[in-house]
């Protein structure tokens, strides 16, 4: 950038300062040095996380199934016909081979096989080559379902009947090259065009969106009023602290499969108590069953159970956390707010409502921002609870079940493309509404 | 509505409240303690706590002697065993009536603690909104104690005591939460003695611990220089860097578990514990680099540029001077990504075939169908849990320090 001030200065002199877009030798030696720190890391993200999102792109326009992820190869095997008696005979080798792939061609297939001294072929292939006992053949392409017999005749010389080896006993060895389909140029449209087809993928649009709405909200309600019970000093209050920590810190396998076990139908507790203080007559089965119906002002409503049940299990597991972030600040909050306060005659709820809350606000938003975008993500959690049955399948675990249950990579990657885009959208949120400097 | 802002009524009503309460948890609890089915009475139980405030709150705060306080105890005991016909727990007192005396003096303790705590001082007369707000937080307080802390421990619990106990016995009663110590240390732990050898848990262990603390390593070998790269030397496109940091972290792993999967098994990595440790890292160092940058930018930078005038390289100054003072926090980084990897389910569950490098997550997965009895999934789910939660109390100064200070997490 040349202002006046530069253009006004001889060319004998130094200029007094360098342009901003070049850095100087130590400038440049420390971003050089920076940058080979941050190397390795750049490396891993790329090639682990950036490199699948952009294949997950590629993956999803084409027609590959979780078999095609094993390229087809030639399949041989090598049979011997006829006696070697004397010197003379004539035995016959041969060789059966197949593709055994039924959509795939199977280019430049070559057969490399050794045969035993003292042996001379009669005719030999016009395919094969024969340097030494070294036999080759170059079989060419083979089409689906292709299969041959090659036939090899040979008469025995003495050499042979001196020391006697079955032609099947060297080592057979057969390559070809098969188009892989995940690195082929076939497209196809038809993940997507399934994926927006089907009836049920709106509605497992919507099950996502009322997990993640009601599963954040209802972790960030358990965590302010936890936080609030424990921004009081008394005996027991780090022990408790660590005990509400517990569902957030075990691991999601041992929790989910505890809820299962306790809320089973037949031998769970939970309907047991229930049962027992004669709040239900039939047990409940809290995971399995989609709906329940009820009548309420002469409507005929349909309460999603499971659907429920797996928001509080949500609820349940991830409120310490932002019981741990609303506490830390709340602790920050300074007291003489609150004894200005009380001196004005602010009742207890009135503190809460314009004291505690407004500080908490904060952090409470950009809790919900991110415990949203993760909730969005989950998937271990629905999976392991009820596996995505009785109406609460959401788009990750629809990833799953398309990718692996169905065995079509290709469509579970086109689910995965639509997360991919609605988090985008978030996370542009997340951009605009964290603050500039520092974000948490 | 006016009515319950008179300090009586609102005592009277909160008496009440904890005398149901007091009658569902003690009830319940001696039902899952003494594995016998009690119906209790919450009709008894309101009309005991009831009384029991109104004794109470006879007298005005100032005159609520020792001898009213005694006489307020009394009063639930009476009217808890009155009001049921001496069946406070609808159940003959025949059956284990030492269980249900320690349940009845439980009952009354808390229901006559909770009121003397609840009411002691609340005036008798007309309330102030602050004062009827007082007790209203109170009460509200009460009730969240219990439930929170009912609601984390009852599903632990329910996972040791389940893994202790037999299949058929479960299905037999479900709400026998008892847990039988005289038929000895190995019937008790029968299922964890099956699950060392026949499900070789002992070797799961060992591979999740082995997975977790490379994880560990691996991630502060890449985020250390990373962080501090980004909190202290200058470079274009810093800022941009350290604000997309984060980003990475919302990428969620379903999205990247398909072309992971078809990447790793044409390159042979898929079945195995180094595909494992390759994606592990590679999801914790980001979150563990943010968090290091920011409490490397914390710490004074005229150590460090002492350090540099007096000869040390940048490899110095981070090994002498940022690492030693910054232990707290990369002590609080690890575990947190020890505490990810530990309990890392889905790249485990989908990478990992071959039941010889099982992860413990992947392991307790393979218990979960119905030829293996329930006992065995809760003793695997256990020995997932102890671990973790063992080091968690353990550092739990650490850890939370680490987890609100430097940042976040998911």
């Amino acid at each position: 950038m040349t202002t006046a001030s530069d253009t006004a200065v001889t060319p004998t002199e130094p200029r007094p300062v360098r342009p901003k877009t070049r850095l100087g030798p130590m400038a440049r030696r420390e971003s050089r040095l920076a940058f080979g720190m941050l190397a390795p890391t750049f490396a891993i993200v790329l090639t682990i996380v950036l490199f699948p999102l952009l294949a997950n792109f590629w993956i999803s326009v084409k027609p590959v199934e979780l078999a095609d992820l094993r390229p087809p190869t030639p399949a041989a095997s090598e049979r011997v016909n006829g006696e070697a008696a004397a010197v003379g005979d004539e035995i016959q080798v041969e060789y059966r081979l197949r593709n055994r792939s039924r959509k795939t061609v199977i280019h430049d297939v070559i057969l490399d096989d050794t045969l035993p001294a003292g042996l001379a072929p009669v005719a030999l292939d016009q395919r094969c080559s024969l340097t030494g006992r070294e036999l080759t053949c170059h079989l060419g392409s083979w089409e689906p379902g292709f299969s041959e017999r090659l036939q090899l005749s040979l008469i025995v010389s003495q050499a042979f009947l001196a020391n006697p080896v079955s032609p099947r006993d060297s080592d057979l060895r057969i390559t070809g090259s098969a188009e892989n389909v995940l690195t082929s140029l076939t497209f196809t449209g038809e993940n997507f065009r399934r994926i927006f087809d089907a009836t049920e993928f709106w509605s497992v649009l919507w099950v996502t969106f009322a997990y993640t709405i009601f599963g954040t909200a209802g972790a960030l309600v358990l965590g302010l009023f936890a936080a609030q019970l424990l921004n009081t000093s008394f005996k027991g209050r780090g022990l408790l602290r660590g005990l509400f920590l517990f569902p957030y810190v075990a691991p999601v396998i041992a929790v989910a499969f505890t809820w299962v076990v306790l809320l089973d139908p037949f031998s769970g507790t939970l309907n047991a108590i229930l049962k027992q203080m004669g709040v239900v007559e039939s047990p409940i089965n809290f995971f399995g069953q989609r709906a329940i119906s009820f009548e309420f002002l002469g409507l005929g409503l349909d309460f999603p159970l499971a659907l429920s049940t797996v928001i509080a299990f949500e609820a349940w597991r991830y409120f310490p956390l932002s019981f741990l972030f609303i506490l830390a600040r709340m602790q920050s909050i300074p007291a003489d707010m609150y004894e200005a306060a009380e001196i004005d005659g602010a009742t207890p709820l009135q503190q809460f409502w314009h004291i505690s809350l407004p500080q908490v606000m904060g952090i409470l938003s950009i809790l919900f921002l991110l415990r949203f975008i993760w909730t969005f993500n989950k998937f271990d959690d629905i999976f392991l609870l009820t596996g995505g049955a009785a109406g609460t399948r959401t788009l990750t675990v629809d990833v799953y079940e398309k990718g692996f249950a169905l065995s079509n990579l290709g469509a579970g990657a086109a689910v995965a493309v639509v997360v991919f885009f609605v988090l985008v959208t978030f996370s542009m949120l997340y951009f605009r509404f964290t603050p500039k400097e520092e974000g948490l | 509505m006016r009515v319950i802002r008179i300090g009586y009524i609102a005592g009277l009503a909160s008496g009440a409240l904890w005398g149901v309460i007091g009658m569902i948890v003690v009830g319940v609890t001696l039902t899952l303690a003494a594995g016998i089915p009690a119906t209790p009475s919450l009709t008894a139980g309101a009309i005991a706590g009831l009384i029991g405030a109104a004794i109470l709150m006879y007298r005005p705060p100032a005159e609520r002697s020792a001898g009213m306080l005694i006489a307020s105890a009394a009063a639930i005991l009476i009217v808890v065993v009155a009001a049921t016909f001496a069946q406070p727990f609808g159940l003959p007192l025949s059956l284990a009536p030492s269980w249900q005396a320690v349940a009845l003096l439980f009952l009354v303790a808390t229901v006559w603690a909770a009121n003397r705590l609840c009411l002691l001082d609340v005036f008798s007369g007309r309330l102030s909104r602050y004062e009827f707000e007082v007790l209203l937080v109170r009460v509200l307080k009460g009730i969240g104690f219990i439930v929170f802390t009912i609601a984390v421990v009852l599903p632990f619990y329910v996972m040791v005591m389940t893994s202790l106990k037999s299949q058929q016995f479960l299905l037999a009663n479900p709400l026998d939460f008892s847990v039988d110590v005289s038929q000895g240390l190995g019937n008790l732990f029968s299922a964890y003695g099956k699950l060392f050898t026949e499900f070789r848990f002992g070797r799961y262990l060992f591979i999740s611990a082995l997975v977790s603390v490379s994880t560990v390593l691996l991630t502060l070998l890449f985020s250390i220089p990373g962080a501090y790269a980004v909190a202290r030397l200058r470079f274009p496109g810093r800022a941009t860097l350290s604000r997309s940091i984060l980003l990475i972290y919302m990428v969620p792993a379903i999205v990247l578990v398909i072309p992971l999967y078809s990447v790793f098994s044409q390159l042979g990595l898929r079945d195995s514990l180094v595909g494992l440790l390759i994606v592990y890292p590679a999801t914790t160092i980001p979150v563990s680099l943010y968090m290091l940058q920011g409490y490397f930018r914390g710490l004074p930078q005229e150590l460090e540029e002492a350090g540099l005038m007096d000869g040390c390289t940048r490899l110095g100054v981070i090994m002498r001077i940022t690492l030693p003072l910054s232990l707290p926090a990369v002590a609080s980084v690890a575990l947190y990504v020890f505490m990810i990897a530990w309990n890392e389910f889905l790249f485990a569950f989908m990478f990992i075939d071959s039941p010889d490098i099982f992860t413990l997550s992947r392991g307790v997965v393979s218990l979960n169908s119905s030829e293996v009895p329930r006992q065995f999934l809760m003793a695997g789910a256990v020995v997932a849990t102890v671990p973790v939660l063992v080091i968690f109390l353990w550092f739990e100064r650490f850890l939370v320090q680490g987890l609100t200070a430097g940042s976040v997490k998911g």
